[in-house]
């Protein structure tokens, strides 16, 4: 007969405390992102190392380029294009704005009273899109050439008179002048403010709306308190997606700007193209247009990510 | 004198809706509806999926714009006026709080449009009643449904309304929750005294709850009254139907004499109450509740001057702890319900013969060839 000895609470085993469950590794992820992280390496971070190396390069196309660490080239890109900053960073703001203010309204309409024509309206915004950007801009010479009704009514109600004082326009002209060069940009930028718009607006739950109205909002407090932080998003990613491209396109003022519209991508093509010293500058005006957008990007960004921006 | 304050808020406000009318198209959603509900009441609109309930909270709130009628508040008239200038608040069916605000910017929302400066105080109060305090700094996604629908009524309820809309604000709660929240805000509203018109689905609710119920059907309303009222004298088999269940039994009017009215069904003679009899000849229908009815072995005594129904089987037995639910087939084809208290009486097994019996003065009477199913399956699709 054996009697149930009770084990001392010291011999007991000391269990380990249950471990906690690693999560399981997925390897699916990482190989569906191959293709475009190769596709990456190849066509922007070859470039981008390519530009950098060459901005501090020497020499002419004659007798090739050498790396000799000429930081000189950065003191030229920053000092002697005053002008085409200028202009680049004024057109693209001004471009990203009115954007946005022609867009809105525009998104908010096809998103709540769009109805059933909701998807046709915004076919309608982009097909134009399906035109090459070339052939559009060309277009607009014909839109603002000095003959056009446009123009003409635009001077019979003396508007052209303030916009020249402004120096917005030149004479009676509104071709190859600043303006003509916005118009350009506004134009063929429009869809990009549009579509992150239309996306983040039509998410909103028209209900929400009703309760605005319920706790004493009018039509205006109402988009002000609920539409307007609720379609930050949208705003947010439209802005960034005109004034990108906005702040680096140099067609619109080749097109339709004069030689005092001059704008920073002109330049380094100038540079690149026609001047067989120029191909460092070039770059090292690239580069300082790389990093002037990414730092005004990022700050952009990070203040609306704390809501100051509304 | 009536002193009106900033939202044209009145003294004395019943709230009268007058030959109040929503049609969408050729569909009628709400038709010809006319009711008061007296000032601090709490009265609950009470019918089907789809018969106008949200349709009218929607016109009262000024979201919607009644095709015919008006609606006042005391002696204003508040048709024409714009849902922020009504001193009305809703909590909606989906509670629609503002996902980019806070819990305690969400309460605080319609205050601060008044420009009320300090509301610290009042939020903070508010949310003590809805028992949220701690989850003031949260977002609405990171509640529990039961949570956001408390903090859609503190959103709505913190304005003080004249009257207070409840679009089924306890839908999406269960059961135990469910009973919790309808105690609360019975407390809630005999506590700030405010009109409530609480719309549900569910009539156990509006009965507990309630004043007054509406009954709506198809945008009409059946019948209006007290919880007692309607279940005890219902006057539409689709009111009998869909507020608790009903036995309705076909029959005539054979005569009244002394307060008494004789009624003929399937050969067998019944009585009732004169007063609760709408007609003195031709058709009718006898109703009486399942518990009011009782049950004995075909050999019982029965006691005089109840009506009586003989030859009847037990078709099935549902032993329910507190009582037994039987069915009884009766020689005529119909069922009848019957619920007995568990008073330790023996229970009937199914095929058993049995007479069933009541006390006339437990019936009521309804207008004959009416739909006896009426509001009777709607219930259970609902539910
Ligand atoms: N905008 C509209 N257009 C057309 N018909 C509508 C519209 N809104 C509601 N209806 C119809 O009006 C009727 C009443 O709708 P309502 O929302 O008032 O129902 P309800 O009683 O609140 O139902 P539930 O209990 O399901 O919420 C329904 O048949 C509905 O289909
Ligand atoms: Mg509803």
């Amino acid at each position: 007969m054996t009697a149930v000895v009770p084990t001392p609470a010291a011999e007991k085993p000391v269990e380990p405390p249950p471990k906690e469950r690693r999560p399981r590794r997925n390897l699916t992820p990482w190989i569906l992102l191959l293709p475009g992280l190769l596709w990456l390496v190849v066509f922007f971070l070859v470039p981008i190392l390519t530009s950098v190396s060459a901005s501090v390069q020497q020499g002419d196309y004659d007798d090739g380029f050498k790396l000799t660490w000429h930081w000189a080239n950065y003191v030229d890109a920053v000092t002697k294009f005053g002008p085409q900053y200028l202009h680049s960073g004024l057109y693209s703001l001004l471009c990203t704005v009115l954007c946005l203010l022609l867009g809105y309204p525009v998104a908010y309409f096809i998103a709540f009273k769009g109805g059933r024509w909701k998807s046709l309206l915004m076919a309608l915004v982009i097909v134009p899109s399906f035109t090459s950007f070339l052939i559009r801009t060309i277009a607009w010479k014909t839109i603002l050439a000095d003959n056009s009704p446009l123009v003409r009514l635009l001077g019979d109600l003396h508007v052209l008179k303030l916009t020249t004082a402004l120096g917005w326009t030149v004479g009676d002209h509104v071709l190859a002048s600043p303006a003509a060069v916005v118009c350009g940009m506004v134009y063929n930028f429009l869809p990009f403010t549009i579509l992150p718009l239309y996306t983040s607006l039509e998410k909103i739950d028209p209900r929400l709306h009703e309760a605005g109205h319920d706790l004493y909002c009018n039509t205006f407090t109402t988009w002000r308190r609920i539409t307007l932080p609720l379609s930050m998003p949208g705003v947010i990613g439209g802005t960034l997606l005109t004034f990108i491209p906005a702040v680096g396109d140099y067609i619109n003022a080749q097109l339709l700007g004069n030689p005092n519209t001059g704008v920073v991508g002109q330049k380094i093509e100038d540079l690149f193209l026609r001047n067989t010293q120029g191909y460092p500058v070039g770059s090292a005006i690239s580069v300082v247009m790389m990093v002037g957008t990414l730092v005004l990007v990022m700050s952009y960004i990070r203040k609306a990510g704390t809501e100051d921006l509304i | 004198m009536s002193s009106n304050d900033v939202l044209g808020r009145t003294e004395g406000g019943d709230l009268r809706l007058v030959g109040l009318t929503k049609r969408y198209g050729s569909f009628t959603a709400v038709d010809d509806l006319n009711l008061t509900v007296p000032q601090g009441s709490f009265f609950a609109l009470l019918g089907a999926s789809g018969c106008g309930k949200t349709t009218t909270l929607r016109m009262v709130s000024g979201l919607e714009e009644p095709t015919v009628g008006q609606i006042f508040l005391g002696d204003e008239d508040v048709t024409d006026r714009k849902p922020y200038r009504r001193p009305v608040n809703t909590v909606f069916q989906n509670y629609a709080l503002f996902p980019h605000l806070d819990i305690y910017e969400n309460v605080a929302f319609g205050l601060r449009r008044r420009g009320v400066r300090d509301v610290r105080k009042p939020v903070e109060e508010m949310l003590d009643l809805v028992e949220l305090g701690h989850v003031a700094k949260r977002k609405p996604h990171q509640l529990s449904g039961g949570q956001q629908q408390r903090i859609a009524l503190a959103r709505a309820l913190i304005n003080q309304p004249q009257v207070l809309l409840l679009d089924e604000p306890l839908g999406a709660l269960d059961l135990k929750l469910r009973r919790q929240m309808q105690i609360e805000l019975k407390r809630i509203q005999l506590e700030v005294g405010l009109t409530f018109v609480h719309v549900t689905h569910d009539q156990e609710e509006a009965m507990t709850m309630a004043d007054t119920i509406a009954v709506m059907n198809a945008g009409r309303i059946e019948q209006m009254g007290s919880p007692a009222q309607l279940y005890e004298n219902p006057r539409t088999t689709f009111v009998a139907n869909f507020l608790g269940q009903s036995n309705l039994i076909p029959g005539t009017v054979e005569g009244v004499t002394g307060g008494t009215a004789t009624i003929s069904a399937h050969g067998q003679r019944l009585t009732l109450d004169a007063a609760r009899c709408p007609v003195s000849s031709g058709l009718v229908i006898l109703g009486v509740r399942p518990e009011k009815v009782q049950i004995a072995t075909c050999d019982a005594e029965v006691p005089s001057g109840h009506n009586k129904l003989t030859g009847g089987v037990v078709l099935d037995t549902s032993f329910i702890g507190v009582s037994t639910q039987y069915l009884v087939k009766l020689p005529s084809g119909e069922e009848l319900s019957v619920f007995e208290q568990n008073t330790g009486r023996p229970i009937q097994r199914p095929g058993a013969e049995v007479t069933v019996f009541w006390d006339p003065g437990q019936g009521f009477g309804l207008e004959g060839g009416q739909d006896i199913e009426a509001g009777a399956d709607v219930e259970e699709d609902a539910a």
